[in-house]
């Protein structure tokens, strides 16, 4: 017979004790809001590949979702934490929703507030946290994903006093958000090394197709950004990023996102698989109560748990200051790699009934193989962490 | 337009809710609670009765320590300021005395133009309080109220009864409370969950609302719990296995319990 007092796998690591209260009051109200306006659209979302994107974006700036990490300009100023647990929620619900927040507030709207003019903060900022315009951030090129550094997408000037403008081209590929943007942050080859460009979406050159036929991520507009002689004022130029550290201290902040993210689609595979495994019947008993199904249920918890700990760890550390690249590598390397395992396994629990969308697992499992490439694949992040291990780089 | 609202921090309906052994009273301690979801629907139409307009909503609570988290709650969603009334000698008081502590604390707070309240509380569920705190504050009391329009000095509620719906008038100040129909209450945003920190949360004794031990608690309230007992827990249900008589079991199991 069932003991009715069971616990769920966070509520048996009591993780919830190491959440401060303001912390939680912004998860729970991120919970609330999903669950009225984002969960009883996923299946159809996913299904169609269609995702009411524009305003979906307004009720997550509602919220406050949107930058909410950054300081001023309208945008919250949580704690890391807090933006963590945020993607935690947006993720169980599905990866596409974490990454429109995650591209608009970590990648995009960073970008400006970190590396942008007073004019570029004032101008965009503002009307991105409230989810009037949307960003995206074209760094990955067809062929330069994993090492950026080779793109070729090139910024000309047209002459060479100070205050020339300047002429974009190239394509972008695998851009998030890329057909719904307004504003677009396209890194580019200048003679002067690599820039950050703010590109209106409208300015005359530039176009955004989106990408068909896609298997993961389908509730999420993903596109290619063509940039046809884009011709720009000097003023376009984020001033302050220089060099390939620009965009990757964006690339650290959604990073940072992910390694609770990822947690967030485990953590709704692994609820619905306990719910499932406790109702269905197979020989006449529950398939909760076999003890294959057990030590699945307990190995998956474990490594739910473990990845808890590691991005509440990593959470503090980001929230006093000195967290590293190579720590997050640790946890996105870690929590996306296991959260698509647990995925998986869960899958398996729901037997057929788990490769349809009126069960999440195969969707967040789809997103996962997303998640797992994009942000440094784990074969990078491996380099990451073998370089810091050995002092040797072997990216190339 | 300076508007008060009573809210009460009740057990989460959701969690195990028991008594206290010793005294019989609701244990408010040793179980989650939160603001009364009842009440949530006061705190909005407080808060879009200011926004379309002007002035304070000042939320008040009259509970233990963990009361402030209803208050925070409140003030998250974007109420303006907060009351705590706390004292031991609270303990155990019945609807007469928790409407005296409010009336008295609602005068200390100023008298406000509009008092709302919810319709009751989700853990006494009695819904007696909002009429006699309006008697105390001689305000008129109008209950139920599924709208509400908020003119210069009257308020217009629609009161949904089963046969009917009345359209009411009262001039202000007045009391309202409100039901679950009145609105959709909104989520605290980000912004307000960070400016909750700064916001005054008052915390009053008896002492301060000249008060005495013996008008308010247990040993004052006119109704007491004598005992209590866990309900026995659910029966499994009766399955039906058809062996080609199943539609006559259960039209006779319907039969049996009076259903047809
Ligand atoms: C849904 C989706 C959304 C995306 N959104 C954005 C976006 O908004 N903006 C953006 O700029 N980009 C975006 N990307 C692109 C993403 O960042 C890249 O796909 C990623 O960097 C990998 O690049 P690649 O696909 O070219 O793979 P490749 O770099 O070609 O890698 C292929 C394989 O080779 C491995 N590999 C690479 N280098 C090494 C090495 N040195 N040693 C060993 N193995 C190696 C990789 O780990 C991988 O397994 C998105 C991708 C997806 C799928």
């Amino acid at each position: 017979m069932a003991d009715p007092t069971t616990q769920t796998p966070l509520e048996l690591f009591g993780t919830e004790a190491l959440i401060d209260a303001e912390d939680r009051a912004i998860r729970d109200s991120v919970r609330a809001m999903l669950a009225t306006q984002v969960r009883p659209h996923l299946a159809e979302w996913f299904d169609s590949g269609q995702v009411p994107a524009r305003e979906l974006s307004l009720e997550l700036g509602r919220l406050g979702l949107l930058g909410m990490h950054l300081e001023g300009y309208g945008c919250a100023g949580t704690s890391a934490t807090a933006y963590g647990l945020a993607c935690l929620e947006l993720e169980a619900a599905d990866s596409g929703i974490r990454s429109l927040v995650s591209v608009q507030g970590s990648l995009a709207m960073f970008a400006i507030h970190r590396w942008g003019s007073e004019e570029h903060k004032r101008q965009w900022l503002p009307r991105m946290a409230t989810g009037e315009a949307i960003g995206c951030f074209g760094l990955t090129e067809p062929d330069f994903g994993s090492n950026p550094a080779g793109m070729r997408t090139y910024a000309a000037r047209v002459g060479s006093r100070d205050g020339a403008d300047w002429v974009l081209s190239g394509t972008k590929m695998w851009i998030t958000n890329g057909s719904i943007a307004d504003v677009a942050v396209v890194w580019a080859a200048t003679d002067d090394g690599i820039r950050g460009f703010l590109v209106p979406t409208d300015t005359p050159g530039f176009s955004a197709p989106a990408i068909k036929g896609k298997l993961s991520l389908r509730a999420s507009v993903t596109s290619e950004l063509v940039l046809d002689e884009v011709r720009l004022p000097a003023s376009a130029m984020l001033p302050l990023a220089r060099g390939l550290s620009g965009p990757l201290s964006c690339l650290n902040e959604a990073r940072f996102g992910i390694i609770f993210g990822a947690l967030g689609a485990a953590r709704d595979c692994l609820e619905v698989t306990l719910d499932y495994v406790a109702h269905r019947q197979i020989f006449d008993k529950p398939l909760s109560a076999y003890q294959l199904t057990q030590a699945k249920l307990a190995d998956m918890t474990l490594e739910l748990g473990k990845g808890m700990l590691l991005a509440l760890h990593l959470g503090r550390l980001k929230d006093a200051g000195t967290l590293r690249p190579e720590q997050v590598s640790l946890g996105k390397l870690n929590n996306v790699r296991e959260s698509l395992a647990i995925a998986r396994e869960c899958r398996t629990l729901l037997g057929a009934n788990g490769i349809t969308v009126d069960y999440p697992v195969l969707r967040h499992a789809n997103n996962l193989e997303s998640v797992l490439t994009y942000e440094g694949t784990s074969e990078v992040h491996q380099l990451v962490i073998g370089q810091a291990l050995t002092g040797q780089p072997a990216f190339r | 337009m300076n508007i008060v609202v009573c809210v009460k921090y009740v057990p989460d309906t959701q969690a195990e809710r028991t008594f206290n052994a010793s005294d019989n009273t609701t244990d408010r301690v040793n179980v989650d609670g939160l603001l009364s979801e009842l009440d949530e629907y006061a705190v909005e139409e407080a808060l879009k009765i200011v926004e379309a307009g002007e002035g304070v909503v000042t939320v008040v609570t009259v509970g233990p320590a963990q009361a402030s988290d209803a208050l925070k709650k409140a003030l998250q969603m974007g109420a303006d300021k907060a009351v705590h009334v706390i004292d031991d000698a609270i303990h155990g008081s019945d609807a007469l005395a928790t409407s005296l502590v409010l009336a008295k604390a609602i005068e200390k707070v100023g008298m406000p133009d509009l008092v709302l309240t919810g319709m009751s509380s989700t853990d006494g569920i009695m819904g007696v309080v909002p009429t006699m705190l309006a008697e105390r504050l001689g305000l008129p009391a109008v209950t139920f109220a599924s709208d509400l329009t908020v003119g210069a000095d009257s308020v217009t509620a629609r009161r949904d009864g089963d046969a009917a719906s009345q359209t009411i008038e009262a001039a202000l100040p007045a009391l309202v409370s409100v039901t679950d129909q009145i609105n959709e209450p909104r989520y605290p945003s980000f912004k307000g969950i960070m400016a909750a920190k700064k916001k005054p949360v008052e915390t009053w004794g008896l002492a301060d609302l000249g008060l005495s031990a013996d008008e308010v608690g247990l040993d004052a309230a006119w109704t007491k719990v004598t005992a209590f007992e866990a309900r026995p827990p659910r029966q499994q249900g009766t399955i039906v296995k058809d062996e080609g008589d199943g539609g006559g079991k259960l039209a006779s199991f319907l039969a049996e319990r009076k259903f047809i």
